[in-house]
């Protein structure tokens, strides 16, 4: 009975987040605005990639960029939509305290509303890749796609990024508009520090053993290991070392590290949550607006 | 028998952040209360007396510095998912809700937190809007409505869920007189219909709480000053009522400060000599009765009667030396 409230509930939610997510607009806009949008975010970087290597996209480091730069938008999109969702039901709606003292599973809401988050974000990811495929030449071949490793290892990256959200927007409970800032930044550091569109044996070693911590740098690598495994094979053979740090890993050794860091994370980020949880009641920060 | 509300040395500290930034505020010293199942009970106190402070507690928005608080017998501090499936609040001059949705939608998905089914919630929907005459806007998004309709919608979400026990923190605040009527209407036929419900009622007005509650805590300063039912209030004051008569074709005087009850008795002719004005000090309130047949044994014709009592803003003025506005 309790499983079939909590997906009642996980429903609703997600029916929630999407009218918050999709109804400010008619349709035909809110669809030219999910094509347009992460086409737009991704040119940013392809035209730099442009100038820097003088107009050359057919070689297997493009392909390794432009994936993990279109895999990045999950990171940033559901990190700050799972933050948003509180942000926006006190600040915008003014409906968190009744929310927050509703008998229901907060978690389970707040996943309900950034579901649709998750939906969008994969939509635009997908425009981006099929974008990259017919308009730039990234190297996917849907023949050489590990469906078997791609799927479990989006299931994983995705609720550790979910989860950090989480902790993200237990932080939001305590601040006021800084709650976007601090999350930027850690996106921010994800971006630097986990491969996304540089390797990370770029990086200086302390930085490098940083990086060996994180969940989202196995996540890119097991993840473009399934997308673009020629291209990856083709990366360690021009480069003739092991240029993404985590070459000599099998997929399975990097499916287990992914397990394992994400379930560290997933501990620490439910612990920061009901830490500020408290501190929120302690400090009467829930039912208050800051009207930032 | 369980009471409704347990409060115990409840005592809440606000600390400013920083110490220049302002003065340490007890909103709440040391408070005891107990509230039975089925009673109106309001908390009566002027601004920053700590009412709302009370509800946000025992609601679970907010943690006591010190104290204990239970509702329906669960702690307010740990058993959050017990107390959260047996309450709601209504706070006054609240306009939150999810704009992009129409009024239906908002109450539905509200109703959906605390785990409804689909069909009995529409059917609670459609009957308090009918009752709140709200039914021609259900399917108008919340971002049109005025101010007060908002307010409204807010009441009917937090009774949609039919609650055990609900907080109502100054429902009436801001709304015209016929909304807030028909609110403090609502309030009382709601308790009416199942001795099982509980209202606690935070007001800074007088009349409603003397009007609606069975029992009131007057609260200042966070501190409850007194607690009792209005009518016992009212004696704490030492004030008697009055009763003032005016009366035609009354030429005999006499009798009247010998009838039982009457602490004091005065009257004056008014300038024209047509009319009387009788004003007595009952020390017991039967005597009326008796002050009416007198008249009248007397031949003459009561013109006017008026009764007036001691007010809770006496009471008020009483035990805490000003005003409550």
């Amino acid at each position: 009975m309790a499983v079939i409230n909590d997906l009642r509930l996980l429903k609703n939610s997600a029916w929630l987040g999407w009218q918050m997510e999709a109804n400010w607009t008619d349709p035909f806009l809110f669809a030219t605005y999910s094509i347009v949008k992460p086409i737009a975010g991704t040119l940013i970087l392809v035209f730099m990639y442009l100038v820097i290597t003088g107009g050359e996209t057919a070689n297997d480091f493009f392909s390794y960029m432009y994936v993990g730069n279109a895999l990045y938008m999950f990171v940033a999109e559901v990190l700050f939509g799972v933050t948003w969702v509180i942000h926006d039901d006190r600040e915008h709606y003014m409906t968190l305290k009744h929310v927050y003292m509703a008998p229901m599973n907060f978690y389970i809401y707040i996943f309900g509303r950034s579901a649709i988050k998750i939906a969008i974000t994969s939509f635009g990811v997908l425009v981006t890749l099929v974008f990259g495929v017919l308009a730039l030449g990234v190297g996917i071949n849907l023949g050489a796609v590990d469906w078997l490793l791609l799927a479990p290892s989006l299931v994983v990256g995705l609720l550790c990024i979910c989860i950090l959200g989480l902790a993200m927007g237990g932080v939001s409970f305590l601040t006021a508009k800084h709650s976007i800032g601090i999350n930027e930044g850690l996106a921010g550091v994800f971006y630097v520090m986990s491969g996304v569109v540089f390797p990370i044996t770029i990086l200086p070693s302390w930085a490098q053993t940083i990086s060996m911590f994180l969940p989202v740098t196995y996540w890119m690598e097991v993840v473009r290991r399934a997308v673009v495994p020629e291209a990856m094979d083709g990366l360690a053979a021009s480069s003739g070392y092991d240029v993404t740090g985590m070459g000599g890993m099998s997929d399975l050794t990097l499916m287990a590290l992914l397990l394992v860091s994400a379930g560290v994370f997933f501990i620490m980020s439910i612990g920061v949550f009901r830490v500020a949880d408290n501190i929120a009641r302690k400090k009467g920060k829930v039912d208050w607006t800051t009207a930032y | 028998m369980q009471h409704a509300v347990e409060i115990q040395s409840l005592t809440r500290v606000f600390r400013p952040k920083k110490k220049k930034e302002g003065k340490v505020v007890t909103a709440l010293d040391s408070v005891d209360l107990r509230i039975d199942r089925g009673e109106l009970f309001g908390v009566l106190g002027p601004n920053g007396a700590g009412k709302t402070t009370i509800l946000k507690i025992l609601s679970t928005l907010l943690l006591p510095t010190s104290g204990k608080a239970y509702v329906a017998g669960f702690d307010v501090a740990k058993d959050l998912l017990e107390v959260r499936k047996r309450i709601n609040m209504v706070s006054g001059g609240e306009i939150s809700g999810y704009g992009l949705l129409t009024v239906r939608e908002n109450l539905w998905m509200f109703s959906q937190f605390y785990g409804l089914k689909s069909k009995e919630a529409h059917r609670r929907i459609d009957v308090l809007l009918d009752k709140f005459g709200l039914r021609d806007k259900d399917k108008e998004k919340v971002r049109t409505l005025s101010t007060g309709q908002r307010q409204k919608m807010n009441v009917i979400r937090g009774f949609v869920t039919n609650p055990e026990i609900i907080f109502l923190d100054e429902p009436t605040l801001g709304l015209d007189v016929n909304a807030a009527r028909t609110v403090r209407e609502f309030v009382v036929d709601w308790i009416r219909e199942d001795r099982n419900r509980t209202v606690l009622l935070t007001t800074h007005y007088m009349m409603e709480a003397d009007e609606l509650c069975d029992r009131i805590a007057i609260i200042d300063d966070g501190k409850i000053l007194a607690c009792d039912t209005p009518d016992n209030l009212k004696k704490l004051v030492g004030m008697n009522s009055t009763l003032t008569l005016s009366v035609g074709g009354l030429n005999d005087i006499s009798d009247f400060d010998s009838i039982p009850g009457i602490g004091n008795f005065s009257s004056t002719m008014d300038a024209g000599g047509n009319a009387t004005t009788l004003r007595f000090i009952l020390e017991d309130e039967s005597s009326v009765s008796d002050i009416v047949s007198t008249v009248l044994g007397k031949g003459s014709k009561i013109l006017s009667l008026q009764k007036t009592e001691p007010t809770l803003e006496d009471v008020f003025i009483k035990l805490v030396g000003r005003g409550l506005e």
